[in-house]
């Protein structure tokens, strides 16, 4: 096939469709936050409600939850595309793999990324955070999401051909997690003692630049593996 | 080097090696850890401070190096998998794996060993040790990827890919622990250094570090083999092995 559209073309349209029937299901971008919003709920249920103790555990918390809840979008980002064959003519297909697997992964952010980090000041306000904290908070959040989704969707990538993938995935993901967990929490923690924490926030978006640049060929080659 | 690497991309000719190397290895194996162990845990001095309890090091430390070593040659072993699509570099790759888990948890045991005493905890959230327990969770996930897939030879290509994103992880995650701990707490525990330790107690180190890593060689070429004939078994050289007994 010749290829006839540009890539921007191709970016947008993977985006757009990934978008399309994610609106069509909105259980999809609602079932994660609601998540969200239920284990942070737990928490002081667990430890008690003093302010003091919820605003000292508040990123870590609110941190752990996220990871969780990007956890549960992760395995819907290939699997339906998997089971529909439609995985396999992108693949196939003469445009570059990894360009659609980004418009994919970036689709998978704007549907379970993007609306954590628009709640974070109604869960900021249950943990008692003050405005000072909630910006770094907002902060760590709109750069470290984007980050666990392209983690997240190697991970995706690799067990999309197992049929019971969805532990594994998270067995493989989550010790992956963890310098993203450090540097957010400790951006917060930092922000709480009214330092800088420009530094971690610097990290973090390296971070996020080179899982940019490398996640999506090591997605490309994990899903060439699973569709072969 | 190609030209003489190539061969072995055969996986009789490759097993072959194994079972050449294989001797060498074990008796290598076997000396050091005899002179290793009987130095380390018999001759050698004790420690001034903790007195004979220091002694682990000698299994402790051996195997913390070898269980990075491991997923080293493990990554090393899943590029060339994946660049060359040698199918032998994936066996390796499982072959090491499972060693490396091993020696993983080796390290951790014994280390909790040496701290109860020491510390008068098992277990520390300190960077090494928390850095440790991270790597036996990537040896697991590539063993369990590996193990999950039914068709063997994606299963192979899965882990390769995986192995590599750790190795690629390795190092962030490493000096991000580090880096954690430092900022929260400022005690940290005294770190080895290799020229402040006496030369009696150097030396039985450093055997028994080589006699680890001799260790790890055997064990791989062992699974490394099995791996070969359970993949080749439909294969004509390995029914005229089994037939010969």
């Amino acid at each position: 096939m010749k290829a006839s559209h540009s890539y921007w073309q191709l970016f947008c349209a993977v985006y757009c469709k990934d978008l399309t029937l994610a609106f069509r299901q909105r259980a999809e971008i609602v079932n994660p936050l609601l998540f969200f919003l239920i284990v942070i709920t737990l928490f002081p249920l667990a430890i008690g409600p003093e302010p003091a103790l919820l605003s000292r555990m508040a990123p870590g918390i609110i941190w752990v939850a996220a990871l969780l809840s990007t956890m549960l979008g992760l395995d819907k980002v290939f699997r339906d595309d998997f089971n529909d064959g439609s995985l396999e003519q992108l693949i196939a297909s003469s445009y570059p793999l990894p360009l659609s697997v980004l418009a994919k992964v970036l689709a998978h952010w704007t549907i379970t990324g993007l609306p954590m980090v628009l709640m974070a000041p109604v869960f900021a306000l249950l943990m008692n955070l003050d405005t000072q904290l909630l910006t770094a908070t907002l902060l760590t959040l709109l750069i470290g999401t984007p980050l666990l989704s392209f983690i997240g969707a190697i991970g995706a990538a690799l067990t999309v051909a197992l049929q019971k993938g969805g532990i594994l995935m998270s067995l493989l993901v989550l010790p992956l997690y963890i310098p993203v967990l450090i540097f957010a929490t400790s951006a917060i923690d930092t922000s709480s003692m009214s330092l800088a924490y420009g530094g971690q926030l610097a990290i973090l978006g390296a971070m996020l630049a080179v899982a940019a640049v490398m996640a999506p060929l090591a997605i490309s080659s994990a899903l060439k593996v699973s569709v072969s | 080097m190609w030209k003489w690497l190539h061969p072995y991309a055969k996986a009789e000719r490759a097993y072959q090696l194994c079972n050449t190397l294989l001797p060498y290895f074990t008796v290598f194996t076997v000396v050091c850890l005899v002179v290793g162990w009987v130095w380390g845990l018999a001759y050698a001095p004790a420690d001034y401070q903790q007195k004979d309890s220091y002694r682990i090091i000698f299994i402790h430390v051996p195997s913390a190096i070898l269980s990075m070593g491991a997923y080293s040659s493990m990554a090393i072993a899943a590029i060339v998998a994946l660049v060359w699509q040698l199918r032998n570099a994936e066996l390796a790759v499982v072959a090491i794996a499972p060693v490396g888990a091993a020696m993983t948890v080796i390290a951790l045991v014994t280390g909790a060993a040496w701290g109860k005493p020491m510390w008068g905890a098992w277990w520390v959230w300190d960077a090494r040790l928390t850095s440790e327990l991270i790597l036996l969770f990537l040896y697991l996930g590539v063993l369990s990827l590996y193990h999950a897939f039914e068709d063997k030879k994606s299963a192979g290509k899965a882990a390769c890919i995986l192995a590599i994103v750790g190795v690629i992880n390795l190092p962030i995650i490493h000096f991000s622990v580090e880096w954690w701990n430092t900022l929260h707490q400022g005690a940290t525990i005294t770190k080895f250094d290799t020229s402040a330790i006496d030369p009696s107690m150097l030396w039985p180190l450093l055997i028994n570090i080589v006699a680890f890593a001799g260790f790890v060689g055997v064990v791989t070429l062992i699974r490394l083999k099995n791996e070969i004939l359970q993949r080749e078994k439909h294969r004509p050289w390995v029914r005229d092995l089994v037939s010969r007994g």
